[in-house]
C-alpha cells in the first residue's frame, strides 16, 4: 500500500498531489492539507518532500503546518475526534460528552491512545450551533451527538471501521431555515443575475460599471461584520493599476456562533458563484478563489460540482453566457483550522499558501491583495446580496431595511430557544421580535456577532440590528436566566487566546494572560485585584494589537464586567490580592505520579486562611 | 514631492521624505520612538507594538504602530506621553513574562535591547504571572547557541536570514503563545543546517537567543553597547543605515 520511502502516502497519492502542487510554493497549505487528510498527519519524509517539491524551505513548511490546527506532524490516531468546543455546545454538554467517549476508548484527552488507533480533543466551533454538540471525525462533521449516538461511534472507531463506510446518516446536517425573506427566496435561476448584468450593456467600460452603479445605489455594505460599502470597494478595486484582478469570497465563517454561510453554500451555491462572478464582471477580474474554512470540508464536493455544472452551462470559463472577453473561474481553497484567516489580509496570506497572519495596512486588498494584484474579498452573504441587486436593481434593495442599512441580514440563531437556525430579517428588526420568533423564553443575554461582538442584557433588547445600532456577522447567540455568564466570557476567552496568530505582542501575550485570570477567578482564586488586572489588559488590547482579533478578544470580558459584574464577583475572595501562582496545582503532577487524591495530598489555601 | 512636508511629533515639526514611515522619519530627525522589531536595514514588520504611538489627524483619533504608519502631511503624533509610555512598558513587561528572561546570568546583559529598553523605560517589575515556558536549548552547533529562552519573536533573524544571506535558516512555527523559532533541517537543528559564522542572521539578534561560542564574555560588563548609554542614544545613531535587505530567496514573498 505505502511506498517504501516511510512517508506513509500510496505513491498514486503522491502523485495526484505533486500533479496539482509542484513547482507552486502558493500551493503549500492545499498541498499539505490534501496529506493530513490522506495519513491523518504530515509524516516527517512528507515535510522534505513537500518543501522540495514545492520550492518551500522546509522551515517554512514546518511553520506552515504549526499555524493550522488541523495539520499535525505528530500523529494523532487513525481516528482524530474534535468536539466542537463553543459555548453553546457547552450547553449542550459536550464535555460530558467528551468525557465518556475518552472513557470508552481508554484515552486521555489531547493524547493519542497507546495503541495509536484514536486521539480526541476539543476544537473551536465548527459552525454547528444549531444542532450540536458537533464533533468532527478525520475532518468529516457529525451533528446532534446524544450519548446513544456516541455509543455507536465508539464502537465503529473500537471496531476499527473506516470513516468513508460510517452510516451516512450520522453525517446528516440539516439546514434549519425558520425564516425567509428576499434572499432566500430569491427565485432566479442560475445565470438571472448575469444576464440582467449584461443587459446593462457589454460593449463599453462605462456600461461595464453600470452594475457597479446599481451595487453604490443599493447602499450594499459588506455582511461579515464590518460594514464596508461594497460599492466603494469595488470601484477602489476596479481602479486600481493591476496586471490581473481577483475576486476572493470570505467562506472562513469562523466566529463562534455563526452558521449561515454553512447554509448559503450548501442550499444556495448558484447564488454564491453568481453573486462572485457578477463582482467579477463589474470589476474586470478573471480569477476567483472561495476560501472554505476546514470545517466545512464536507461542502467540497457538492461546490465543486456546482462550479463544474456552471462551467458547463457558460456560467464560468471564457466568453460566459458568449460574451467575448468576459472570461472568470473560480476554484475552492480549503482552510485547516485558523479563525484568524477570516480577517481578509490573513485569508490572503493564507490563499498564498502561507502562515495567516494579518498584513500590514495600508495598502489594502483592492490595491495590494493576492500576490499584490487588486483584490475584492467579500462575505458568502454579500455576493449573494449583489446578485440580487443585479437582477432587481439598486433602488429595489434600498427600500428594504433601514436608510443606513440596506436590505436584509441572515441571523445564526443558536443557545437557549425553541427553534435555533437561519432567519433571515429586514435591517432594523428589534432583538425582541427575533427572541420572539425563534421561541426563547426567560433571556438574560443575547450576544450578537459572536465573541468578537457585543452581549447585551434584557435593558437593551429593544436595540435594532443594523450598521448604526448593533452591526452584526450573524451570529445571535441566546442565553437564558440559568446560564453563568462569566462562564461564557471565560469559554471566549480561551478562543481567543486558542485563535490568535500570535504576530504581534499584546495579542499574544495578552490573551493568554486573559485566560490564565479568567482560570485564576474559575477556580476561586480571584480578587478584586484580578479584576483590575483584565481591565489593564483590555486596554492594552485594544490600543495596540495589530488586526481586529486582538482589538476584539477583550470584549466578551468588558461587556460582561459592564452588565454582570455580580457574576465575578461573587467568585471573587474578599483579599485585595492573591498570587497567581497556585501552590496546589502545582502538585498535580505529583497526585498523578503516585496515583494520590486524598485530601492529605492537597495544599488547602482555605483551611490556612 | 517638495522637501518642506513635516508632520507634527509631540509638537514638534518633522520633516519627512516620501515613503517613510513616521519612526523613520522621525529617527532621521533625531527623534526617537522606542522600537524592538523594527531594524533600520530592513522592511518594516509592526509586530513588537513598542512603537505605538496615538495618531490624531483629519478624521483620526486612533493608536497606530510608528514602523508601519506612513508619513503624511499634517499628521499629529503623540509618542512621549505617559499614556503611550504606559503602554510600552506594559508591553515589554509582557514580553520579560512571556520568556525566560535571567539577565544577571545572562551572557548578552548589556548587549541586550530588551533589557535596555526596560531600563530606558523603567520597567521596575514583570508585573505579571511569568509564563515559565520550557523552551530547550540547541547546542547542537559547534559554534552557535541558540538559547529560545530568551526568544521575543521579533523575526529579524527570520528576514535577515531569507534577505540577506539568501538561506532561510530560521522560520516561525505554532501560534498565539505558542509560536516559536525553528531552524531549516529535518532534524530541527541548527547543526543540520546551512547556518555560517558570518551570516547577517547572527548579528541582528536584539536579545541573546542568537549566541556565539567561547565569545561570550569577550566584551566585559560595564564596556557593553548599552552600558555608556541608553538605547534612545543608540538608537538615533545606528538611524541613517541604507537597507541590506534587498538580497531575496525564490521562494520569498513575491512582491515587487
Amino acid at each position: 500500500m505505502t511506498n517504501p520511502r516511510g512517508d506513509g502516502l500510496p505513491e498514486a497519492a503522491w502523485a495526484a498531489i505533486l500533479a496539482r502542487h509542484a513547482g507552486k510554493p502558493h500551493h503549500l497549505l492545499q498541498a499539505l492539507r490534501e496529506i493530513q487528510e490522506a495519513c491523518q498527519a504530515i509524516p516527517p519524509a512528507a515535510v522534505a518532500r513537500v518543501a522540495d517539491a514545492l520550492g518551500v524551505p522546509l522551515a517554512r513548511v514546518r511553520g506552515v503546518i504549526g499555524f493550522y490546527a488541523f495539520l499535525t506532524e505528530q500523529p494523532l490516531g487513525r481516528y482524530r475526534v474534535l468536539f466542537s468546543d463553543n459555548i453553546t455546545d457547552r450547553m449542550l454538554g459536550n464535555q460530558e460528552l467528551l468525557a465518556a467517549l475518552c472513557e470508552k476508548l481508554w484515552v486521555e484527552q489531547g493524547r493519542m491512545s497507546e495503541d495509536g488507533l484514536v486521539s480526541v480533543d476539543t476544537t473551536s466551533c465548527t459552525g454547528l450551533c444549531d444542532q450540536g454538540p458537533a464533533i468532527l471525525v478525520n475532518g468529516r462533521a457529525i451533528a446532534h451527538v446524544t450519548p446513544q449516538r456516541l455509543e455507536r461511534i465508539a464502537k465503529l472507531i473500537l471496531a476499527q471501521t473506516p470513516v468513508e463506510a460510517w452510516p451516512e446518516e450520522l453525517f446528516a446536517i440539516e439546514d434549519h431555515i425558520r425564516r425567509r425573506d428576499i434572499l432566500l427566496d430569491h427565485g432566479l435561476k442560475p445565470g438571472d443575475a448575469l444576464r440582467a448584468a449584461l443587459a446593462r450593456g457589454a460593449e463599453s467600460q462605462a456600461e461595464q460599471a453600470a452594475t457597479l452603479e446599481e451595487i453604490k445605489r443599493a447602499n450594499l455594505r459588506g455582511r461579515g461584520g464590518a460594514g464596508f460599502s461594497t460599492g466603494l470597494k469595488w470601484e477602489a478595486c476596479r481602479n486600481a493599476p493591476g496586471k490581473i484582478r481577483y475576486v476572493v469570497c470570505n467562506a472562513d465563517e469562523g466566529e463562534p456562533g455563526t452558521f449561515k454561510d454553512r447554509v448559503l453554500l450548501r442550499a444556495y451555491a448558484d447564488l454564491v458563484f453568481e453573486g462572485m462572478t457578477v463582482c467579477a464582471y463589474a470589476i474586470g477580474a478573471s480569477h476567483g478563489f472561495l476560501y472554505l474554512r476546514g470545517e466545512y470540508r464536507f461542502l467540497l464536493e457538492p461546490l465543486n460540482e456546482t462550479l463544474a455544472r456552471r462551467r458547463a452551462a457558460k456560467l464560468l470559463g471564457s466568453a460566459i453566457l458568449g460574451q467575448a472577453g468576459f472570461d472568470f473561474d473560480i476554484d475552492i481553497h480549503l482552510g485547516a483550522g485558523a479563525y484568524v484567516c477570516g480577517e481578509e489580509s490573513a485569508l490572503i496570506e493564507s490563499l498564498e499558501g502561507k502562515r495567516g497572519v494579518p498584513r500590514n495596512r495600508p495598502p489594502y486588498p483592492v490595491t495590494h491583495g493576492y500576490l499584490q494584484q487588486p483584490t475584492t474579498v467579500n462575505n458568502v452573504e454579500t455576493f449573494c446580496a449583489a446578485a440580487l441587486i443585479a437582477r432587481h436593481g439598486g433602488d429595489w434593495y434600498r427600500a428594504i431595511g433601514t436608510a443606513k442599512s440596506a436590505g436584509t441580514k441572515l441571523l445564526s440563531v443558536a443557545g437557549d430557544c425553541a427553534r435555533p437556525g437561519i432567519y433571515e430579517v429586514p435591517f432594523g428588526t428589534t432583538v425582541r421580535q427575533v427572541l420572539a420568533v425563534c421561541g426563547a423564553v426567560d433571556t438574560l443575554a443575547v450576544q450578537i456577532s459572536g465573541p468578537s461582538g457585543v452581549c447585551i442584557d434584557a435593558s437593551e433588547f429593544d436595540r435594532r440590528i443594523a450598521f448604526e445600532d448593533l452591526p452584526t456577522a450573524g451570529a445571535f447567540t441566546v442565553f437564558d436566566q440559568s446560564r453563568d455568564m462569566f462562564e461564557v466570557a471565560r469559554n471566549y476567552t480561551h478562543f481567543f487566546a486558542h485563535e490568535s496568530c500570535g504576530f504581534c505582542t499584546p495579542c499574544r501575550v495578552g490573551t493568554a494572560m486573559l485566560k490564565a485570570t479568567m482560570d485564576k477567578i474559575a477556580d476561586g482564586h480571584g480578587t478584586p485585584y484580578d479584576l483590575a488586572e483584565i481591565e489593564k489588559l483590555d486596554r492594552v488590547l485594544h490600543q495596540s494589537a495589530h488586526c481586529g482579533l486582538g482589538h476584539t478578544a477583550c470584549n466578551p470580558t468588558l461587556d460582561t464586567l459592564k452588565r454582570f459584574r455580580p457574576m465575578y464577583e461573587r467568585r471573587l475572595k474578599s483579599l485585595d490580592f492573591e498570587p497567581a501562582f497556585d501552590l496546589d496545582g502545582a502538585l498535580a503532577t505529583a497526585r498523578r505520579m503516585t496515583g494520590r487524591d486524598d485530601a492529605g495530598a492537597h495544599l488547602s489555601m482555605e483551611s490556612e486562611a | 514631492m517638495s522637501e518642506s512636508a513635516t508632520f507634527l511629533l509631540d509638537g514638534e515639526e518633522t520633516p519627512f521624505q516620501p515613503g517613510q514611515t513616521v519612526i523613520q522619519a522621525a529617527l532621521a530627525a533625531g527623534r526617537y520612538i522606542p522600537h524592538l522589531c523594527y531594524h533600520p536595514e530592513f522592511k518594516p514588520h509592526g509586530s513588537c507594538k513598542v512603537c505605538t504611538v496615538k495618531v490624531n489627524g483629519p478624521g483620526l483619533g486612533r493608536f497606530a504602530a510608528a514602523c508601519t504608519l506612513p508619513a503624511q502631511a499634517g499628521l499629529e503624533v503623540a509618542s512621549d506621553t505617559e499614556e503611550i509610555n504606559d503602554l510600552r512598558r506594559t508591553l515589554v513587561q509582557m514580553l520579560f513574562a512571556e520568556g525566560n528572561h535571567f539577565c544577571p546570568s545572562c551572557e548578552k546583559s548589556g548587549n541586550c535591547a530588551l533589557q535596555a529598553l526596560g531600563y530606558d523605560l523603567e520597567v521596575m517589575t514583570a508585573g505579571f504571572r511569568h509564563f515559565f515556558p520550557d523552551r530547550p536549548v540547541d547546542a547542537s552547533h559547534p559554534d552557535i547557541l541558540l538559547d529560545f529562552n530568551r526568544c521575543i519573536l521579533c523575526e529579524l533573524c527570520v528576514r535577515a536570514s531569507c534577505e540577506v544571506d539568501d538561506k532561510c535558516v530560521f522560520a516561525l512555527s505554532g501560534r498565539g503563545i505558542d509560536k516559536h523559532l525553528v531552524v531549516n533541517a529535518e532534524s530541527g537543528l541548527l547543526a543540520d543546517t546551512d547556518v555560517a559564522l558570518t551570516d547577517k542572521a547572527l548579528e541582528v539578534c536584539p536579545v541573546g537567543v542568537i549566541l556565539k561560542k567561547r565569545v561570550g564574555f569577550a566584551q566585559p560588563i560595564g564596556r557593553r553597547r548599552y552600558d555608556p548609554e541608553p538605547i534612545s542614544a543608540q538608537a538615533l545613531r545606528d538611524a541613517p543605515r541604507p537597507p541590506t535587505g534587498a538580497g531575496r530567496c525564490a521562494a520569498c514573498e513575491a512582491e515587487e
